[in-house]
């Protein structure tokens, strides 16, 4: 009896603070939409210009970056000369040396580390968003095809947890919104479902391009929930769950959103 | 004893992330079925005050997802029931429970709570302790939403 009483302390506990129900189904494969069927014709057709669509001056720079070389090491086209289309696609991915998950962010800094001598550049600074949009816009219209077993696995779970969990002051998990109430209106926006698949994007609200953890940052503060810090281990699970849960579709990094 | 450290360390762990033993705003002996019935302050309820408070982006920001037919707000949300004629269908203490807390008797509904600080979970360190309404803007608020009546057509 004296060991039950700390389990039915702890019992108590995970009762008070376990979220509220709500439903739990994922949102099935045949109604994904991307963000882009949520936008007016205009952003629509500012996003299909490449000379409109103002994410594509981080593509170049990104470009110019992915060829230049400092000192003897060598330049990302030196092993990458042929591009990386798809590769972007199936992010975030187990990386086999270290077991760990790594979004393409973690990729390209991963790279510059391993194999350039480089350090790794800042989250959400101008030359990794640059180099981050470049290699995504290699996979513009390539289905997201992500893997979420083995290793994965848990990572998978820990995003979904996330996704699912009620947060901040306001006591929203993102699938309220994104998986129960997406189409409806919030004052002049349609909530969208969601998805990663437009990112690095330029957001028309920050007039600038950024990054998908940017974008989920701003969603926890909506809810008046604390962000979690770029890169962070949750965000980039909480990424591998998004992108399965949109896998098949296609990619438009770097894409004009809201 | 490794199990009940374990244990102990999980609790701990929980206490940081989700205070659980933040106060409840509202006692059980206030709630009456679906209703707070009683005011929660004794200041004078304010409806004009509550009526900006609907609206701002500050306030409870309530247009976001409700619609109130004839109201000065452009672009009301419609992930809530529309509240035109509200106060003609619910009583000032069911309207003011629906606000504190609606939960309260409705478990994961999706209506934030707005004067209430337990059992919630990663919330802003600006916000942290903090209900979003006052408990007079909670009256002001349902002030306004009872005032708002169905007129015959």
């Amino acid at each position: 009896m004296i060991r039950l009483s700390p389990v039915l302390a702890f019992a108590a506990l995970v009762a008070a603070c376990s979220p509220s129900p709500t439903t739990d189904t994922d949102l099935p494969a045949a109604d994904v939409r991307s963000g882009y069927t949520f936008l007016t014709a205009e952003t629509q057709a500012m996003q299909d210009d490449s000379f409109a669509n103002p994410g594509y001056l981080w593509v170049d720079r990104g470009a110019a970056l992915f060829g230049s070389r400092a000192g003897d090491a060598p330049s990302c086209a030196s092993c990458h000369g042929e591009g990386l289309t798809g590769a972007a696609a199936t992010y975030p991915a187990i990386d086999a040396a270290t077991g760990d998950l790594l979004n393409l962010e973690g990729r390209i800094n991963q790279c510059r580390i391993r194999h350039q001598n480089l350090p790794a550049l800042d989250y959400e600074s101008d030359d990794l968003l640059a180099l981050t949009a470049f290699v995504a816009s290699q996979s513009a219209g390539v289905p997201i095809s992500v893997s979420t077993d083995g290793a994965a696995a848990p990572h998978y779970r820990n995003g979904r947890d996330y996704f699912f969990t009620r947060r901040g002051q306001f006591n929203l998990s993102c699938h309220q919104c994104h998986d129960e109430n997406w189409g409806k209106r919030l004052r002049g926006d349609t909530i969208s479902q969601g998805h990663g698949n437009g990112f690095p994007a330029y957001r028309l609200e920050w007039q600038a391009l950024g990054s998908l953890h940017r974008r989920i940052r701003d969603c926890d503060a909506g809810v008046r929930a604390e962000p979690k810090a770029f890169g962070d281990p949750k965000y980039i699970d909480l990424e591998l769950y998004l992108s399965s849960r949109a896998n098949g579709l296609e990619m438009e990094s770097p894409a004009i959103r809201r | 004893m490794i199990r009940d450290g374990m244990i102990a360390f999980l609790a701990c762990l929980l206490t940081v992330a989700c205070t659980p033993d933040s106060p409840r705003l509202v006692a059980p002996n206030q709630i009456d079925v679906d209703s707070i019935p009683l005011p929660l302050a004794d200041t004078l309820a304010d409806a004009a005050h509550g009526e900006t408070l609907f609206v701002s982006r500050d306030g409870g920001h309530c247009v976001l997802c409700h619609q109130v037919a004839g109201l000065d707000a452009e672009f009301q949300g419609d992930v809530g029931p529309a509240l035109t004629g509200i106060g003609s269908r619910l009583s000032p203490g069911q309207l003011r429970l629906r606000v504190v807390d609606y939960e309260l008797v409705q478990p994961g509904v999706l209506m934030p709570s707005y004067y209430r600080i337990h059992d919630l979970y990663q919330v802003s360190d600006a916000h942290e302790g903090k209900p979003v309404l006052s408990a007079d803007d909670v009256e002001d608020l349902v002030a306004y939403l009872s005032s708002l009546k169905e007129t015959d057509a």
